[in-house]
């Protein structure tokens, strides 16, 4: 157990956390802090106290006093994501969002909101959307998880294809520094003077400052909205297709890929209409003026069916399309019937390489022992394998850990990166050698310390633990690395 | 004399750098704010730019890189300035892969080159900046310059997706990728953005790049009144048309800018011929038949909205208004002997902050012109005969705009002006600056203060 290798907090200052916050906005039993060692990732680490700040005064204060005990503090939104990056792995107080969930303001005429970090994503999208406005990063945990945990991993989604991922989103933020210093950055209208330490800040992890409250920019929706499903008997065939609407200089909103296995399971689960026979299918939206998306729709259609697609059917209402969607976007939740865990790989490839990077991951498959379907973002070369494995087996864990760190590696030699949405967190810190060098280990660290020079906020994350940064430098704690499942 | 000589020499030896620089009369031409360099050099590699910056370093020598000089006066004028690092030697296209859509690039690669290698692959970069023809990417990208495609296509920050940069200890770093989409790391490369070279020298930069439209159409409509400007773009918001770029120009900037056609095209050009008049532009792209569309949309709010007088221009009029408004930043800066060129970024109805200003410069007897860009961004001028004559003016306007800036969520910068007026602002500029915070990410960098030193507002 991870906890056990280390000294319990003071009694004084769980004392204090009561006075500031009340016995209500803080759990210090075993039994409850179990629920905040896990999030969507194989990771697991327990946190040592967990809180529930209402406001930025209260998160300064929580800092400072965590500061003043020499107690590694841990931002946490819904607890969704899916590298560990919310999880805490030197233990210490966990501040927890979900009690500052409020929208503060929105600015419909300068499509502006302003909300608190607790605030999940697609309630944003849900209180603008009768002006004809959304938040457009959708991730497939768009209903779960908080904005605040989108700022830290700088969260995707199915059409950032289009719209980019949440940075191109984020105007402002308030943040609160390790030692409790409130600042702000950006502006309402997103320029700035100085550095655009907005930019710096989203996708940080959690380990430059804590985000109180965000500032973020809305989208007005498209005028025509078009939901293809391109049916391919073989992987090879969608793959070449998604190629081909790139080369042909067609951005659709999304282009998602779901491999054919993984389909059958999809159906079974979701029952959206999927065939069971199919090699592959594309999904794929396209958005704008009608004109355009009857342009861009035949266009599509052509590129598939060259490509040799079996069937390109077109959704016919709403009602179709939300049900392809709904089978996307429960595409997980339905492998999850399929074995007792699953692990969600988050690897980037050039587009180009896509019938290469699925040819081998096929083969990584095989040769571990395991099948790895594929549900992912076709368009922006962004993949998720998943494994599926029996984490009560270990040998079989730690054959899944092999095979997926094989994939990670076949993405950086064919261009790509570690992480296109998931972020490092402690999944894959360990791996960031592959795609960086020592001297910028060296800058990031010295980057890193600038904001945390202590390593007190959320230890262990993004650095592999032989480049500085991985250490927890805090008083009392010790290295948890490899704590997992 | 003989130390810039001796430095010269010392440098040679040193970094083996074939072209260095140090006649007096080549110095001057890398002046910024006034002051000039004691050396340039013009490195041809990353390597290369690596030995100079640790020679920098070890003769403690303060480095200014450089691309084509178009926008050094943005920013303050450097505290120190030994060397001007020339970064034009570097500008081969590293790779591009066209069914990526994604570049990566030399930083001292001029835009119009990468335009013309960009265009045979039915592709290109929505970097539509001033200067066009001279500038660099690596130069474009640390002036944090608006490209006016910003309305459709974003700022830099939205396509930059890598760099390539030296930082402060002399060591090659990198940021980012070549892929589309990646969260791995510190997106250290924004930083760069805007950063007036003082966290690093940018050698490389990583771009995705976009599909140039089957066709493109231009609009102009002229309203009396900025009110009315106003009230044609929040129609045209409302209704969801989508523009690739949208200004709204004063009918002072439209003086300036006849003066400029009828030299470069030996003739008035009819769709500007109006005096006393608001001018909106508009352009967009897409197939046939959106041009088209957009294009009656267009009418039909410009007459809702009250516009006397609207027409769709020909291709060649397109070209001509849309590419001198890109040169707004140019032309504007030196439409008088003395210029202050404010921006304003602001949310709320900018024609109208912009006539807030017009008026504001009357009262205090200063010529001015104004021109919004994409709803949101101003860009105000006042012009005086002599330095002595702009500075009051300036101060005082500044604090207005400041005021206004600060009050609608948005900032004020000056892009340009005599030294002296920014002396004079620079104070109020570092208000809610995070000024603590901007210098630990400059020392991160650049831990000697090598680069640029006091470029940024704030003595940074």
């Amino acid at each position: 157990m991870v906890n056990s290798e280390r000294p319990a907090l003071d009694p004084v200052l769980i004392q204090e956390m009561k006075t500031l916050l009340g016995a209500a906005n803080l759990l210090e039993k075993n039994e409850d802090l179990i629920l905040y060692e896990f999030d969507g990732s194989v990771e697991k680490a327990r946190p040592d106290l967990v809180v529930f700040p209402h406001t930025t005064e209260e998160v300064s204060r929580i800092v400072r006093l965590a500061a003043k005990y020499e107690v590694p503090v841990v931002g946490r939104g819904a607890g969704t994501g899916l590298s560990g990056g919310a999880l805490a792995r030197g233990g210490g107080v966990m501040v927890v969002f979900a009690r500052m969930n409020r929208i503060l303001e929105i600015d419909l005429e300068n499509r502006r909101a302003v909300v608190q970090p607790g605030v999940v994503n697609l309630d944003i999208t849900r209180a603008v959307e009768s002006a004809g406005l959304f938040f457009a990063p959708d991730p497939s945990s768009a209903k779960s998880c908080t904005i605040g945990g989108n700022v830290a991993e700088n969260a995707g989604g199915p059409h950032t294809l289009a719209y980019g991922v949440t940075t191109n989103h984020v105007a402002a933020l308030e943040l609160v520094l390790p030692d409790g210093e409130i600042v702000r950055t950006g502006s309402k209208h997103g320029d700035a003077v100085g550095y655009d330490l907005c930019g710096l800040l989203v996708g940080s992890e959690g380990t430059l400052a804590l985000v109180t409250e965000i500032t973020v920019k809305l989208s007005r929706k498209a005028e025509a909205v078009k939901t293809l499903l391109a049916i391919f008997g073989t992987i090879d065939d969608a793959s070449e297709a998604v190629v081909e609407i790139t080369a042909r200089g067609i951005t659709p909103a999304a282009c998602e890929m779901l491999d054919g296995w993984t389909l059958q399971v999809v159906e079974d689960y979701i029952h959206a209409g999927f065939p069971r026979d199919s090699g592959a299918v594309l999904l794929i939206e396209v958005e704008g003026l009608h004109q355009a998306v009857e342009a861009q729709s035949a266009a599509i259609e052509e590129v598939c069916r060259h490509c040799k697609a079996r069937e390109v059917r077109l959704a016919k209402d709403d009602h179709d399309r939300d049900l392809l969607w709904k089978g996307r976007k429960n595409a997980f939740g339905a492998l999850g019937r399929m074995a007792p865990s699953n692990y969600v790989l988050d690897g980037v490839i050039p587009r180009s390489k896509l019938p290469q990077a699925l040819r081998r991951i096929q083969e990584i498959g095989r040769k571990f022992g395991f099948h790895i379907g594929n549900i992912f973002h076709a368009g922006d070369g962004n993949l998720h394998p998943i494994v599926l494995y029996d984490p009560r087996d270990g040998a079989q864990f730690e054959r899944a850990i092999a095979a997926a760190h094989e994939i990670v590696r076949v993405c950086i030699q064919l261009g790509g990166a570690l992480t296109g949405e998931h972020g490092v967190g402690m999944e894959k810190n360990e791996l960031m050698t592959l795609q960086f060098g020592d001297a910028d280990f060296e800058l990031m660290r010295r980057i890193h310390d600038a904001f945390n020079p202590d390593s007190s906020l959320n230890p262990g994350k993004i650095f592999p633990t032989s480049k500085g940064c991985g250490e927890i430098r805090v008083k009392k704690k010790k290295e948890t690395a490899g704590a997992k499942v | 004399m003989s130390t810039t000589t001796s430095l010269a020499t010392r440098l040679t030896g040193a970094t083996g750098s074939r072209h260095v620089v140090a006649a007096p009369e080549e110095l001057v031409t890398y002046a910024v704010d006034g002051l000039s360099p004691a050396v340039i050099v013009r490195p041809e590699s990353a390597a290369e730019v690596v030995e100079l910056v640790k020679f920098a370093l070890a003769e403690r020598l303060k480095v200014v890189p450089v691309g084509s000089r178009s926008k050094c006066e943005i920013g303050m004028g450097p505290t120190r300035y030994d060397i001007a690092l020339d970064m034009t030697g570097l500008h081969e296209i590293a790779h591009y892969d066209a069914g990526d859509m994604t570049l990566s690039i030399d930083a001292g690669t001029p835009l119009r080159e990468l335009e013309g290698f960009l265009r045979p692959h039915g592709q290109f970069l929505p970097l539509a900046v001033p200067c066009f023809e001279s500038t660099t990417a690596g130069g474009t990208i640390a002036s944090g310059i608006d490209s006016v495609l910003r309305q459709q296509y974003g700022t830099a920050r939205d396509f930059l997706i890598g760099a390539e940069f030296v930082d402060g200890k002399g060591q090659l770093c990198k940021s980012g990728g070549r892929v589309v989409k990646n969260v791995t790391g510190y997106d250290l490369h924004k930083l760069l953005i805007g950063s007036l070279g003082t966290l690093g020298v940018i050698t490389r930069v990583n771009f995705r790049t976009f599909p140039v439209p089957a066709t493109s159409g231009g609009h102009v409509a002229t309203f009396k009144k900025s009110t009315a400007a106003v009230e044609y773009r929040k129609m045209l918001e409302r209704a969801g048309v989508p523009l690739t770029n949208f200004e709204i120009v004063s009918p002072e900037v439209i003086k300036i800018m006849r003066v400029i056609l009828q030299q470069q095209v030996q003739g008035a050009i009819s769709a500007l011929s109006e005096d006393g008049l608001w001018y909106v532009y508009s352009s967009f792209e897409g197939t046939e038949k959106v041009v088209k569309r957009i294009a009656g949309e267009l009418e039909k709010y410009a007459r809702g909205a009250g516009s006397r007088n609207l027409q769709s221009l020909e291709t060649g009029t397109d070209e001509l208004i849309g590419g001198m408004l890109r040169e707004a930043f140019e032309w504007l800066r030196w439409a008088a002997q003395e210029t202050v060129l404010y921006r304003l970024a602001i949310c709320g109805d900018a024609a109208d902050i912009a006539d807030q200003l017009t008026r504001a410069a009357g009262s205090i007897e200063i010529r001015s012109a104004s021109l919004v860009r994409s709803a949101r961004i101003i860009y105000f001028a006042i012009f005086a005969e002599s330095e002595a004559e702009i500075l009051e003016p300036a101060e005082s306007i500044h604090a207005q705009a400041l005021s206004i800036a600060r009050e609608l969520g948005g900032h004020v910068s000056l892009l340009h002006g005599p030294l002296k007026v920014k002396l004079r602002i620079a104070e109020e500029h570092v208000r809610g600056m995070n000024q603590g915070l901007q210098q630990r990410v400059k020392k991160a960098f650049d831990p000697s203060d090598l680069f640029a030193p006091g470029r940024v507002v704030g003595g940074i």
